[in-house]
């Protein structure tokens, strides 16, 4: 009785907060904002030059044209504005949940997020800017059917590519795309043209074709019910493009072109929509799904069995070179110890993430490696620096006195290593390296970072189709469910069975 | 078969052998006893290179060893002429009583597998194990894992064998059928043995010779019948 009540009173405790919050958020932030005398907006620096970015004379200071118009918007509402640091992918659920007030960076003005979120009027227009490699040819996006194209998570230029046969890739920073079109890893790159014309179209290999594919503003963002915030923010807007003082920052920052001057009209979104005649598909994509169909689906058993693959793949690299390391850790004099021991502190000691890059990035220039080897072979690279270490005490559990005995018949040391140490150590290292097995299941995810699309990644482009998280992450957390639980049961029957076989028991 | 000269080993600072001339002819079996870290299981790895010595020499089975490590490929050969048998058995737990005698005569004889199998089953049958041949250690009893040890050695072509206290770690029961299978071990193969042990009912049944040792030293030595008859110890029963 007494469970069923405190069950009750925590579920009221939850709704009223829940309750709390969905009626702050409805108070009206634009009053909020006034009474703590800020304005938070988020943006992802990542996305670097000339949005927001660390000012390298000064570390710490950010800078950017958007930087800029969020602090004349502050000022021109008696605030001061304050930055806060979000993955530009999550930049719309971030503003939902209430992590900030406003949401300003590169945010393009499309259908789908008009019926997420509330926009501001355009404070620029861009251009989606195709490049290509130098003498390929390509000329347009049909000229790049089948082929390989770089963009960013969830841009327009993302949703422009889905409707057409191209291979999208997926990258999280706006250099590395222009990086692997000059290294041929690419076919083209599709991205606005701040992006292009900083990152890419300098390059040597790279060139940037001239005619636009689409056009499209930049808008602010800010949510559903903030009703006044947005009239405020447009207000304000309208007012800085009229007395020029938009037109003067977006100079201060090269920024501003004849297109610019769109942002006048009045309703400067829809003229910034409609002006390119590669929109006619723009309004049909658009459209986001509501539900997972069988499309979905199909992508997301594809994402399992990457995730599969990149997990057995890596795993048959780390499990011998694991071994190699232990015995060498072991048996291999100073020098050969040494080398093991510096190998598993490397490895364990940066993040894999790191590693990744610079095998993938990093070393392009010396080695090109394609997405899946890359990741492949980064991850079995840096499991293998954990599978030593599970080895080598595996090794050393193994009593003194069954190499002893091995010795005393007269085997060599490589035959007491292969026939007496290793089949007994391995029944040690059973229980563990399952579990590593399982732990590499989920770390593959990281390999997003260098364009790998797996089951994670795929769940994090399906959440913002259907718009919500909810659906796709439960989809997700089973596939990963349905590969690993079998793993984890056998782990089980391989501890049960281990603990059956060795003597040390407990009287 | 058997000769030592000078024979030192210090572990630290402490001489655990200071000192050992010895002589063992072949086909003797010589019974080492004395109070428990005199040094006798430790001049018995010294025979077979399981341990190294700082001075002296030791000849054994054709083969010299000297002080320091001695090379690899030769110790492996002494190891095929000279059989060990330790206290704690030290079965292979990931074989087979009878994968256990198989494997040094697959790895180090280069026999067949059948060859290596029928021989197995012989030397499991002449050790009263035949029916337990596909047990694994863990389901086998202290007694009858060192009756498989003891297969295990003779499955090699052995000039000497080294006993390191076999009956030690067992209960009085066991310890009586290992004294019976290696009473008849002594008398089918003749081979040289040393027996390092605390079990005087196995020495005065076994060795012919007995070498008493205190100190890091042979302090007596002569016929086992009148040097073991009036000893007694606390692990006889």
């Amino acid at each position: 009785m007494r469970r069923a009540a405190l069950l009750v009173l925590a579920a009221v405790v939850v709704l009223m907060t829940v309750a709390l919050t969905a009626s702050r958020a409805q108070a009206g932030t634009l009053d909020d904002m006034r009474a703590r005398g800020t304005l938070v907006w988020a943006g992802d620096v990542q996305g670097g030059e000339p949005y927001v970015f660390d000012d390298e004379r000064t570390p710490g200071k950010l800078i950017g044209f958007e930087v800029e118009i969020a602090d004349a918007i502050a000022r021109r509402l008696g605030v001061s504005a304050r930055f806060r640091q979000v993955d530009w992918a999550v930049l719309v659920p971030a503003l939902e949940r209430g992590d900030c007030d406003i949401v300003m960076n590169g945010l393009e003005a499309t259908a789908d997020r008009r019926e997420r979120i509330l926009l501001s009027r355009p404070y620029f227009i861009y251009e989606e800017v195709l490049a290509v490699r130098r003498g390929s040819g390509m000329r347009t996006l049909d000229d790049l059917r089948g082929k390989r194209v770089g963009t960013l998570n969830q841009t327009f230029a993302f949703q422009l590519l889905g409707a057409r046969p191209i291979e999208r890739v997926i990258y999280e920073g706006v250099q590395e795309p222009y990086a692997d079109l000059s290294q041929g890893r690419l076919d083209g790159v599709l991205l606005e043209n701040v992006i292009a014309e900083r990152y890419g179209c300098g390059m040597p290999d790279v060139e940037c074709l001239a005619t636009a594919i689409a056009r499209g503003a930049y808008v602010i963002g800010m949510r559903k019910g903030d009703v006044t915030l947005a009239r405020a923010i447009d207000d304000t807007l309208g007012a800085m493009v009229d007395d020029g003082e938009l037109r003067k920052i977006l100079e201060r920052w090269k920024l501003w072109s004849a297109s610019q001057a769109e942002l006048h009209a009045p309703d400067a979104l829809a003229v910034a929509q409609g002006a390119s005649g590669a929109n006619d598909a723009t309004f049909g994509l658009a459209q986001g799904r509501r539900s997972l169909d069988r499309a979905q689906l199909v992508l997301f058993a594809e994402g399992a069995m990457v995730t599969l693959a990149l997990t057995c793949g890596a795993f048959a690299i780390a499990m011998p070179l694991g071994w190699l390391l232990a015995v060498l850790r072991l048996y291999g004099g100073k020098v050969g110890s040494a080398i093991a021991a510096s190998y598993v502190e490397v490895f364990r000691g940066t993040p894999v993430l790191l590693q990744l890059y610079v095998l993938y990035f990093g070393l392009a220039p010396v080695v090109r490696l394609g997405p899946v080897s890359a990741a492949i072979l980064g991850l079995g690279l840096n499991y293998a620096a954990y599978e030593a270490e599970v080895y080598r005490g595996a090794i050393l559990a193994v009593p003194r006195g069954q190499s002893e005995a091995a010795a005393a018949l007269g085997l060599t040391r490589a035959q007491t290593l292969r026939h007496v140490l290793f089949p007994q150590a391995m029944r040690h290292a059973l229980p563990a390296v399952t579990n590593d097995f399982v732990a590499l299941l989920k770390d593959s995810s990281l390999v997003s970072v260098i364009t790998v699309v797996e089951l994670t990644k795929r769940m994090t482009i399906a959440a913002v189709d259907l718009r919500s998280w909810l659906l796709p992450g439960l989809l997700c957390a089973a596939m990963y469910f349905v590969m690993s639980f079998p793993l984890a049961r056998l782990s089980r029957h391989l501890e049960r069975r281990l603990a059956r076989d060795s003597h040390p028991r407990l009287a | 078969m058997i000769r030592i000269r000078g024979l030192r080993k210090t572990f630290g600072a402490r001489a655990v052998l200071s000192g050992i001339d010895a002589d063992l002819e072949a086909g003797r079996i010589v019974a080492v006893v004395g109070p428990s870290g005199c040094g006798k299981s430790t001049l018995l790895r010294c025979l077979n290179g399981l341990a190294t010595f700082e001075e002296g020499s030791v000849a054994i089975a054709g083969f010299a060893l000297a002080p320091g490590r001695t090379g690899t490929r030769d110790l492996q050969s002494l190891r095929a002429k000279v059989g060990m048998v330790f206290q704690e058995f030290h079965l292979f737990e990931h074989l087979s009583a009878l994968e256990n005698v198989t494997l040094a005569q697959r790895l180090v004889l280069r026999r067949e597998n059948d060859e290596a199998t029928t021989r197995a089953r012989a030397l499991l049958a002449e050790v009263g194990l035949e029916d337990r041949a596909d047990a694994y250690p863990h389901q086998l009893s202290g007694g009858q894992k060192q009756r498989v040890a003891i297969a295990r050695a003779l499955a090699l072509p052995l000039d000497v064998l080294l006993l390191d206290e076999p009956t030690s770690a067992l209960d009085r029961g066991m310890r009586e059928e290992v004294r019976a299978t290696l009473r008849d071990v002594a008398s089918r193969t003749k081979l040289t043995m040393l027996l390092v042990t605390h079990d005087m009912r196995l020495a005065r049944a076994l060795a012919h010779d007995a070498w008493i040792m205190k100190d890091g030293q042979i302090a007596e030595r002569g016929e086992a019948k009148g040097l073991l008859a009036s000893r007694s110890d606390d692990d006889d029963d």
